[in-house]
């Protein structure tokens, strides 16, 4: 079997709006506006788009934000960085749901 | 050739010079680090390195031209013994010289005294400092060099370059680490100046950014990567016609090591030659017919044209 991901296959995205090209229209348009500076800068986009990338586990977002980040004159403290701040909201996440254990124990415990 | 129908397309075609400001003279290849990035492919065992008949030569075309401008470029040239000389009898015509410095050659035997002999003789250094961080710099330029740099940038901003606005000029230029573009100019220069600032106690006049060049070094990086092809696309669909104007062949003429003439540093390194019509020698020096010739193209030109520009000055557009 061959591998899941394929780096070239980022290239083929637009591919998908074969099969509903309004859709895909409209979500290119919307991606694209979305990463344009507005209140908040290019770099700051990037980087949320960098540790989003790295909570989903994106490898084709990982690529290509990293790729981004660079671009932008950020470095690996910076990336790191934003790693950490992403699984660290992703661990807080998940700890936090400690608390609906301990509120099914209390609810069914005697 | 898809730049030239790329020029044509823009109506920039045939790309031609508008002035003749400067005149930029490679001193020879001859270079103590081996970057992974240089186009000239530099480093200790380049023997190509330009004798004081072609300096002279060179000194004689600026004394009759008008050419105001003189911009060394190596190799290290402070590796070209001649290079003194050169400076000093530019210096007496009243010209404004920039030398193109790694920084680290001032840490080689003989050179201690050469930042004072800059100073002395009012040049502008334009030096290479890819980033503000050693691990990103050491990785591309050799391990150490980047503790190098920045010993040199602390003689020479004690000497008064890089310090006042209107004192010594103390350039610096950033390159990316990789295959990707260089970041906006303007606001990576104020990223350096405060990380400089704060982890090193050192300052600097201008920054430029510079695009890779798939030419030398760097695009044999590219190849070993199967990258070429890829980061050319990119070049190509970044094509941004405001940087044509800015692009430094515009109005500058590069003499190679022997006494050539080229439209650049990086026609020089693929053996480019002028188009017709105009001398191809330092002694046939004509400021007049080359200060409006046609400059000669290849695929490598997008280099200089996509997104923010690229050009020996920095961002072009």
């Amino acid at each position: 079997m061959g591998d899941y991901y394929d780096d070239k296959d980022l290239e083929r995205f637009a591919e998908v709006g074969k099969h509903s090209p309004d859709l895909f229209k409209k979500f290119s348009e919307w991606y694209s506006a979305s990463l344009k500076e507005g209140a908040l800068s290019k770099r700051e986009k990037v980087l949320i788009g960098l540790a989003v990338a790295h909570a989903l586990q994106c490898p084709y977002c990982i690529d290509a934000y990293t790729k981004d980040c660079l671009e932008e004159g950020l470095n690996l403290e910076h990336i790191t960085e934003a790693v950490h701040v992403a699984s660290a909201i992703r661990g807080g996440a998940t700890l936090i749901h400690a608390i609906q254990a301990h509120n099914t124990i209390d609810r069914i415990s005697m | 050739m898809e730049f030239v129908e790329t020029l044509r397309k823009h109506d920039c075609h045939p790309l031609k010079a508008s002035r003749l400001e400067t005149l930029q003279v490679n001193v020879g290849y001859k270079c103590n680090m081996s970057c992974k990035h240089c186009h000239v492919q530099a480093g200790p065992s380049r023997e190509e390195i330009m004798n004081k008949d072609t300096m002279q030569s060179v000194v004689t075309a600026l004394a009759n031209s008008g050419i105001r401008v003189l911009d060394i470029t190596g190799g290290a040239p402070e590796l070209n013994p001649h290079l003194r000389f050169l400076i000093e009898k530019v210096k007496s015509l009243g010209c404004h010289i920039m030398v193109r410095s790694n920084l680290t050659v001032f840490a080689e035997a003989g050179m201690n005294d050469l930042p004072v002999f800059y100073r002395d003789h009012e040049v502008e250094l334009v030096a290479s400092l890819p980033y503000y961080l050693d691990k990103a710099v050491d990785r591309v330029r050799g391990e150490g060099t980047f503790k190098k740099s920045i010993s040199a940038l602390r003689i020479l901003n004690n000497l008064g370059f890089g310090v006042d606005a209107g004192g010594l000029k103390l350039d610096l230029v950033h390159n990316p680490q990789g295959m990707f573009f260089p970041p906006c100019q303007a606001r990576m220069e104020e990223e350096y100046r405060r990380e400089l600032d704060k982890r090193y106690g050192v300052s600097f006049s201008s920054l430029y950014t510079l695009t890779n060049m798939p030419l030398g070094r760097f695009r044999k990086f590219l190849q070993e990567r199967n990258k070429l092809d890829s980061y050319m696309d990119r070049l190509r669909n970044s094509f941004n016609p405001a940087a044509v104007e800015g692009v430094m062949c515009r109005y500058l003429i590069n003499v190679g090591w022997d006494g050539t003439l080229y439209d650049c540093d990086f026609n020089q390194m693929i053996g480019l030659q002028l188009c017709k019509g105009v001398p191809k020698n330092i002694n046939e020096f004509d400021a007049v017919s080359l200060s409006s010739r046609e400059i000669a193209v290849d695929e490598h030109c997008f280099g200089c044209t996509a997104g923010q520009g690229s050009s020996c000055q920095g961002a072009a557009a």
